[in-house]
């Protein structure tokens, strides 16, 4: 700061980053080639890619976790590489990761200064000045948090605050934000988005790796677009639009964001009557379901969509109110009882509760159904497998070298996929959708709208849960609105408005 | 403080009265089961607590607590370490084979002068560090379970304790005879409750535990330690050296061993291949018993203590109650295991 004032003139605008040709080259592919990206003073540069386009590998190049082959970094026009990412944390570069890489059993100020607490006597940590320190770069900040608050306790946006509240206290120039908002509602979006603007305001540079196109084009400056591992274009937001740059991503023209709607509701499937969960947070709840109609559950993080749909699926105790399917009560006590009864819950966090990250594509596709490839009761028919395997890898066209690859090693739109391929072969009537499209890229979702509709054509019922607005408008028939563990609304999807579901939204808190 | 506590109790409906004392039962059941345990053994027998026997239970208990201590570490890091009691064993061996007096007849090395007790001590804490350093260093260095590095460990000190005990002019037998000054600076008493005379060892024990608390909470080694059990990938990112604390942990651990061996040669007075065996299997139970996890990166020094005490209080108490020592072994381990098993419900999230 001081060196630029002495100049006389403003940082604003001046390249603090500069990536000039970068090359990675892994055995048999170039995941990087000569990538460019210029970040400058007092910006935020979007960084945007379908998944595999290459730009986590541009950041690992960064922070030092991978080696370039070629290329040069410069920080502030000094020629610098970092070995590690704690060395790129000492010259103020930082980056929140996706998933939050946080000691949860402590509390947010030992986590803030992990690597570095404050020391007196050259070995006892001081409390005192940790929790002073912590306070002065909150209130920065403009956040209430507790520093001694255990971060398991707390919810996900605050520990992500807490975590960019941690670039911050490194004083850093440069922070990178990978998909921050994944886990966040519109509200916290917005708190979000004050602090990256204080931070913008400061003359820091922010790289902002996000899917989501609406808040790109609110947040950022310049956008760079990167595809199969190249540099595609860089643009001042103004310039873009949706359009160009979903084309410029996907590199074709992808007409729609959704599927057209070509499923008709029939009857009444699936009901429930005023079911309260014991103790998490649903009260009294009664939504229809119909055959072949896809409802949408909105509502703030915290309102209790997902436990709704935990409930209905017997993973939660129910202390009241009944379930109904095809006009018949049914009591789903444990997911194996609904699971018989039907249906299907593609869970939240595909990382902890969705994917076996180091069994292959053909023990991740048929754990839910290997009762259907039992021979003489007891012994597994391995071929009946491997041909549902590969009928559901081409019906979902998952992108895979092959049936035996590691489930960890796709992306996460094909991770999606093959778990929907898990639940499909379980031959579900009601399919519970929790997040099915977070945090996997534009082409991908797509597929996966495509399939949902494909699915209630069939005459399959999905509840989804979406924390994106424009997602459950664009694919659902109806949207059941949550607050507070309540439904506070139905409204239609053809006739909503975002504004009318953020007021029912709203209504409890 | 505690009036706002039952100000707020009494504005709850009463349904959720009861959820509370129900949850206040479970997660204080380790103390309520403390003492309803002293208050049955003392209806049964009466000398129960006596000063001579509550004088035992906290001798037993702080000979027992270093390796717990030491144990707790390895767990916090996600890991267990199965070679504690051979260390302990070994280092037991070392010092009564260095501290045995002069002229005694079965003397091991008869050319040998009682060495200074400090140098013995010395001595003895570098074993156990030496062999700490080598259970951390294959597990942070080679990524294996402490679990495999240990259970090998474990058997290359048992066989190095073996051997000890052929050389010399033992052949095989228990070392026993040792230094009238060493006994007495581990057993003497300067302070008596009572009649009772308090051994040394117990304020000794009581200074290390003071250190390692101060350790664990006050260091940024030990905030580093429960970092890592919670998040090693974490920790990383931030620049901890997690080689080096996980190291480090075990070097600590083999030092603690080294005092507990030290202090057993002289409190058990005759020291054999057995000294130490199943040790680390108490020290495990006791931890996990106080709440050191096995999730990693949860554990206080105060749990430890109290499951260190309460494992003694128990198996003192059998006998107090004159159950057959068969027995014995069926009651500690439901004892372990419902301990456990409650303790482990305040870690569910429940839905």
């Amino acid at each position: 700061m001081e060196n630029i004032s002495a100049n006389g003139t403003k940082n604003e605008g001046s390249i603090l980053l500069e990536m000039r040709g970068i090359v990675k080259e892994f055995p048999g592919v170039r995941a990087l080639d000569r990538v460019s990206l210029q970040v400058r003073a007092g910006t935020v540069h979007a960084l945007m890619g379908e998944n595999g386009a290459g730009k986590s590998t541009l950041m690992k190049c960064l922070f030092g976790i991978y080696e370039k082959d070629e290329g040069e970094i410069l920080l502030e026009g000094q020629p610098i590489v970092f070995r590690n990412p704690r060395e790129a944390l000492d010259r103020g570069v930082a980056m929140v990761h996706q998933e939050l890489n946080q000691a949860l059993g402590r509390n947010v100020m030992d986590n803030i200064w992990l690597g570095r607490y404050p020391k007196r006597l050259g070995i006892f940590t001081s409390e005192r000045e940790m929790e002073q320190k912590t306070r002065t770069v909150f209130e920065d900040l403009g956040l209430s948090i507790d520093p001694k608050r255990k971060m398991s306790e707390m919810p996900v946006a605050e520990r992500q605050m807490a975590e960019i509240a941690k670039a911050v206290s490194y004083d850093a120039k440069i922070i990178v934000l990978d998909e921050p908002t994944s886990s966040l509602t519109e509200e916290e979006v917005g708190h979000l988005f004050r602090i990256i603007r204080t931070l913008r305001a400061r003359g820091c540079g922010i790289i902002y790796i996000s899917h989501k196109m609406e808040e790109i084009l609110q947040i950022s400056d310049e956008i760079t677009v990167m595809r199969d591992g190249a540099h595609v274009a860089t643009a001042s937001a103004a310039e873009m639009s949706m359009e160009r740059i979903i084309r410029l991503m996907v590199g074709r023209e992808l007409s729609h964001r959704f599927p057209p709607k070509a499923s008709r509701p029939g009857e009444v499937i699936f009901e429930t009557r005023g079911i309260s969960s014991r103790f998490a947070k649903v009260k009294d709840v009664s939504i229809k379901v119909r055959r072949g109609e896809i409802v949408g559950l909105a509502g703030l993080a915290g309102a209790g969509r997902s436990e709704l749909l935990e409930n209905i699926f017997g993973i939660s105790v129910r202390s009241g109110g009944a379930l109904y399917l095809n006009g018949k009560e049914i009591r789903n006590r444990s997911p194996r009882e609904a699971i018989r009864n039907g249906f299907a819950f593609l869970t939240e966090e595909r990382r902890s509760t969705g994917i076996f990250g180091i069994l292959n594509i053909t023990e991740n596709t048929t754990i839910s159904a290997l009762r259907k490839y039992l021979r003489a009761g007891l012994f597994l028919s391995d071929r009946r497998r491997a041909a549902d395997t590969d009928d559901m890898v081409k019906r979902l066209s998952v992108k895979t070298a092959s049936k035996s690859t590691q489930i960890r090693t796709l992306s996460g739109g094909n991770q999606q996929k093959v778990i929907l391929a898990r639940w499909l072969l379980t031959t579900p009537d009601i399919l519970l959708l929790d997040e099915p499209t977070r945090g996997i890229d534009v082409g991908a979702k797509y597929e996966i709208y495509a399939l949902m509709e494909e699915l209630a054509a069939a005459g399959k019922s999905i509840l989804m849960v979406s924390g994106e607005l424009p997602e459950l408008i664009g694919v659902c028939h109806r949207i059941y609105v949550m607050s507070g563990g309540e439904i506070t609304g139905e409204v239609d999807a053809a006739s909503t408005t975002q504004e009318q579901i953020m007021t029912l939204a709203a209504k409890n808190v | 403080m505690k009036l706002k506590i039952v100000q707020k109790f009494k504005q709850m409906p009463p349904n959720e009265r009861r959820i509370y004392l129900r949850e206040l039962l479970i997660n204080n059941s380790l103390y309520i089961f403390l003492v309803a345990a002293i208050v049955l053994i003392q209806c049964m027998n009466p000398r129960f607590l006596s000063g001579p026997s509550i004088i035992n239970i906290i001798s037993l208990s702080a000979a027992n607590l270093p390796i717990a201590l030491g144990i707790a570490g390895a767990i916090i890091l996600t890991g267990t370490d199965l070679s504690a009691g051979r260390i302990v064993g070994l280092v037991a061996c070392v010092s009564a084979a260095l501290l045995q007096m002069t002229g005694y007849a079965g003397k091991m090395f008869p050319n040998l002068q009682t060495l200074p007790i400090p140098v013995v001590f010395l001595l003895v804490i570098a074993i156990g560090a030496l062999v700490g350093f080598i259970n951390g260093y294959c597990t942070a260095t080679f990524h294996l379970h402490p679990f495999i590095v240990t259970l090998s460990t474990q058997l290359i000190v048992y066989g190095a304790l073996l051997l000890l005990l052929m050389t010399g002019n033992n052949n095989g037998q228990s070392i026993s005879g040792l230094d009238p000054s060493y006994t007495n600076f581990i057993k003497g008493s300067v302070i008596s409750l009572g009649s009772t005379p308090i051994p040394n060892y117990v304020w000794y024990v009581l200074v290390i535990t003071a250190i390692m608390w101060v350790v664990w909470n006050k260091t940024a080694f030990g905030k580093n330690m429960f970092a890592i059990g919670s998040n090693s990938e974490a920790a990383n990112v931030s620049g901890v050296n997690v080689k080096r604390c996980i190291i480090l942990v075990f070097v600590l651990a083999g030092v603690l061993y080294g005092v507990t061996g030290f202090i057993e040669a002289a409190r058990i007075g005759s020291n054999s291949a057995s000294t130490g065996l199943n040790y680390e299997l108490d020290a495990i139970a006791a931890c996990v018993i106080g709440g050191v996890s096995f999730v990693g990166g949860t554990g206080k020094i105060s749990g430890v203590i109290l499951g260190v005490v309460l494992l003694r209080l128990i198996f003192v108490g059998l006998t107090f109650l004159g159950i057959d020592a068969n027995m014995q072994y069926i009651i500690k381990g439901l004892i372990i295991l419902i301990a456990c098993a409650i303790d482990m419900r305040k870690y569910l999230v429940r839905r």
